[in-house]
């Protein structure tokens, strides 16, 4: 076990070293730069910004900065948020989205899974074709409208909920109360997403020998569904939670935005507008290194679900 | 039954949702008690029990370091931690801030401040003239990258200092004794005291800078001498100001706390303002606007703001080099009242001139300004023969413009216009801010470009230097050695009234020229709860919390 992980491990520093790479030459490569601004800065002004952060240097030398200050934990200073480290506003942002993603995630995994094997159960009966409607119209309504039709709804009519913040002292403070919308918006394509998978792996393995050889001895439906079907029917479901799990707690630009909260992908897309190179550059890493860890956690419950998968 | 009819409501609106639109009375936002007081109470100026103002600020601050800070909504968070020399009223006129008087000398040259005598910072040390000569210092030092430090080229050897060609001591600035400080410009100003308004003159407290160095402007470190104190700012949430109990005029101020949200989506600005999570907003999404006059008329504040829309020619390429009828031709064709009432919706003035509505300058505007838009049209049509085009040889013609939905709006509006008018062929391009910026900065691959810009300080001079031949930001290129002239000799000029006609006249010697199009003037445009009382619109659109009240509701 500890030599797999040691494997991964030495593994994911080529894909994270591409990675780097990739997103440092293509961010440079973009026009504009991060001392572009409509009222132009004295060329005094900017040569000294571009000295501070180091924009003066060779490009591979700011790129072999880079590495070297990432080596050593440090992500550099924000271009844009001018006293503030990539470190600190990834430690700002990544634990609301984290706690936004993750409860949109257990949400959508607990309801998709279950929906999903009461369709396989009732296969072309109301319940199955009432689940897929709603699954259907879960994954093609936009988020972008989900999201501002529950704050109209919720908080500007009915007021039962705020429409947007992370509610430290705002009106009717209170965290959880500002996380259900969001939560809600956020887990609605996922539920669908994957009560879609599981119904269609449910439905398969529900026709496997080894679930009729189950019927034969006699179980009960819900012996046989919990204890034997589940597990083999998850494995599709698993190898989608992984990135998309890492997509979700990395910050979900759109719902940030919507309901105003303070999470890591606004930072991405107003870092990317502004070229705040060291920023993007940091998010992309964090993410990156989140994507590896999460499709390695998935490889770890492959092997509890599927024992094949062991060797 | 109040919660059905609710309810009735929210059915309502998700039937009308694509026009975001509710027929009836507004429901104000979390459950109204039962029977709603009078704002202000009988007397209609009965204070609130709280205190407190929420306010959206669009974008987070990118610092609350007063001489680094550049964005519109960091100054608006610093006028309330800080105080100038000079402050400003709710309608924006100047009044004494830190400076409890002052005297100029008679060639408008020598400014000497007398500080309060109860000036305090947010820790109870005394203000004293030392400060601002150390603020002011550190604003134009080079090392302290300020962006806006060339707004301090009035003063004495201010120019060579943030080029790094002289050292800060030697900036026109000093302290004469505790409470007494001298100003030195190169030459008279007469929009001086306006620019003591701005962030970049506010003090430094010297001991936080010293200690703490580029960490002083963090909440629990910053030490301000403004009306409030930062008492909390999380990034990308909300920034709390508490006021500031050394302040020389706490007893005049009514709030106990001020928040600002940061929040760019104006559409989610508004939702929380109708959830009554906001007093005021920073901007109104513009298809809201129609909707929101019509069903919050007393809270839509539309007002004039210091800044123009335009489009610029680049006089240095063809097709416009050298070809003014062209360029007349076009901004005739245009039909600026369609454009800001048809297209934009927020009630922006259409503008004919460059200049907004400064105070004590008189609008430029051509003769044709006055004509009906057929005349204009036909006018144009001769002005477009004129330059060589026709019907069989029409103009083919690049516009462009930064991306955002507005702007698009507006540049195919322009297109459809010149087409049905002049037969112009308008190829239409966007570029994303920052590459656009570059582009037309290059003066070769443009032909015509948007050009907002908004002024710093309430004098025509701001909007005037933009277009001098040598001026940085003279992407059109423009060149005209008697414009250059008439705003040199304003800048030369003492006597007020001499000098605002030296410089009407450039700006009719270069609308003559036309090497930019206007289109509006801009407004802002935000919607602010009745409570809200010593909140003026004001044409610099600053406001200072200190004059705020939140009245009973």
């Amino acid at each position: 076990m500890l030599r797999l992980i040691l494997r991964r491990l030495l593994e994911s520093i080529p894909t994270l070293f591409i990675l780097i790479a990739v997103t440092f030459f293509m961010m440079r490569m973009a026009p504009g730069g991060p001392f572009d601004r409509e009222k132009r800065l004295a060329p005094e002004i900017e040569a000294n910004l571009r000295a501070a952060f180091h924009l003066d240097e060779p490009l591979w030398q700011q790129f072999g900065r880079y590495l070297w200050n990432l080596v050593r934990g440090d992500f550099g200073p924000s271009f844009q948020y001018r006293d503030r480290t990539v470190t600190e506003l990834i430690a700002s942002g990544f634990p609301v989205s984290l706690q936004l993603g993750g409860l949109a995630m257990l949400i959508a995994v607990l309801a998709g899974v279950t929906l999903g094997s009461l369709a396989a159960l009732r296969q072309n009966k109301p319940a199955d074709y009432g689940t897929m409607a709603v699954a259907m119209t879960g994954i093609s309504v936009p988020n972008f409208v989900v999201g501002p039709l529950l704050v109209l709804v919720f908080a500007v009519y009915l007021g039962w909920l705020p429409a947007g913040g992370l509610g430290d002292g705002a009106v009717g403070a209170g965290g959880w109360r500002n996380l259900v919308l969001p939560v809600c918006t956020l887990a609605l394509t996922q539920v669908a997403y994957i009560a879609r998978l599981t119904r269609g792996s449910m439905i398969e393995v529900l026709r496997s020998n080894f679930i009729r050889t189950a019927r034969a001895q006699g179980l009960s439906t819900g012996t046989i569904l919990l204890r034997h079907a589940l597990k083999p029917a998850l494995i599709p479901v698993v190898s989608y939670l992984g990135p998309a799990t890492a997509g979700l707690i990395t910050g979900s630009v759109v719902i940030e935005t919507i309901f105003d909260l303070p999470g890591l992908g606004r930072y991405f897309v107003t870092g990317a507008l502004n070229r705040d190179y060291t920023l993007v550059l940091g998010i992309v890493v964090f993410y990156g290194a989140l994507i590896i860890l999460f499709n390695f956690l998935v490889d770890l419950i492959y092997g509890w679900l599927d024992p094949r998968s062991r060797q | 039954m109040i919660p059905n009819r609710r309810l009735s409501g929210a059915l309502t609106a998700l039937l009308l949702l694509a026009a975001c639109s509710r027929p009836g009375e507004e429901p104000a936002a979390p459950a109204p008690p039962p029977q709603a007081v009078a704002v202000g109470g009988a007397s209609g100026t009965e204070l609130a029990a709280e205190q407190i103002l929420r306010a959206a600020n669009g974008a987070e601050p990118e610092t609350l370091d007063p001489h680094r800070a550049s964005g519109v909504t960091a100054s608006n968070v610093l006028r309330d931690i800080y105080e100038g020399l000079i402050d400003e009223a709710p309608d924006g006129s100047l009044i004494p801030g830190a400076a409890e008087s002052w005297t100029v000398s008679a060639d408008g040259r020598v400014y000497t401040f007398r500080l309060q005598a109860r000036g305090r910072w947010s820790n109870g040390d005394p203000v004293v003239a030392e400060d601002f000569v150390a603020g002011l210092r550190r604003s134009a030092d080079p090392k302290t990258l300020s962006e806006y430090s060339a707004i301090l080229y009035p003063l004495e050897n201010a120019e060579a200092v943030v080029n790094g060609q002289l050292p800060t001591e030697k900036l026109g600035v000093r302290a004469i004794d505790d409470r007494t400080l001298e100003i030195r410009l190169h030459t008279p100003t007469p929009y001086f005291l306006g620019l003591l308004t701005h962030a970049s003159t506010y003090p430094i407290h010297r001991p936080s800078l010293a200690k703490l160095g580029g960490r002083f402007a963090r909440a629990g470190n910053l030490v301000g001498n403004g009306a409030f104190r930062l008492n909390a700012w999380v990034v990308q949430s909300h920034i709390q100001l508490v006021r500031n109990k050394f302040f020389w005029d706490d007893a005049r101020t009514t709030l106990n706390e001020v928040w600002y949200y940061p929040i760019e989506s104006a559409e989610s600005e508004l939702n929380r303002y109708r959830a009554g999570e906001f007093d005021l907003t920073y901007t109104l999404p513009n298809r809201q606007i129609p909707w929101l006059r019509k069903n919050l008329p007393k809270e839509v504040r539309i007002a004039p703001y210091l800044g123009s829309y335009t489009y610029a020619f680049n006089t240095s390429q063809p097709p416009f080099r050298d070809n003014i009828p062209l360029r007349r031709a076009l901004s005739m064709a245009l039909d600026r009242d369609v454009i800001v009432s048809k297209v934009n919706g927020a009630g922006e003035i259409p503008a004919y001139s460059w200049v907004p509505p400064v105070t004590g300058y008189r609008s430029q505007p051509p003769a044709w300004a006055a004509w009906t838009q057929e005349q204009r049209n036909s006018e144009a049509r001769r002005l477009y023969a004129e330059a060589g085009y026709s019907a069989e040889k029409p103009l083919r013609l690049q516009l462009l413009y930064n991306t955002e939905s507005n702007h698009r709006r507006i540049a195919v509006a322009m297109a459809a216009m010149w087409r049905d008018v002049l037969g112009v062929d308008t190829d239409i391009l966007s570029q994303e801010w920052q590459v656009f910026l570059q582009t037309r900065h290059t003066k070769i691959d443009t032909q015509l470009f948007r050009f907002g810009w908004i002024g710093d300080y309430d004098d025509p001079y701001t909007f005037a230097e933009i277009l001098l031949s040598t001026h940085g930001q003279n992407d059109m290129a423009y060149n005209n050695p008697r414009y250059d002239d008439l705003v040199f000799r304003a800048t030369r000029e003492a006597d007020p009234a001499a000098r605002m006609a030296l410089l009407e006249e450039a700006e009719r010697v270069m609308l003559d020229d036309m090497p930019i199009l206007p289109i509006y003037t801009y407004v802002t445009k935000r919607v602010v709860k009745p409570w809200v009382a010593g909140y003026e619109d004001n044409i610099m659109d600053h406001h200072h919390s200190r004059f705020v009240r939140i009245l009973k509701h």
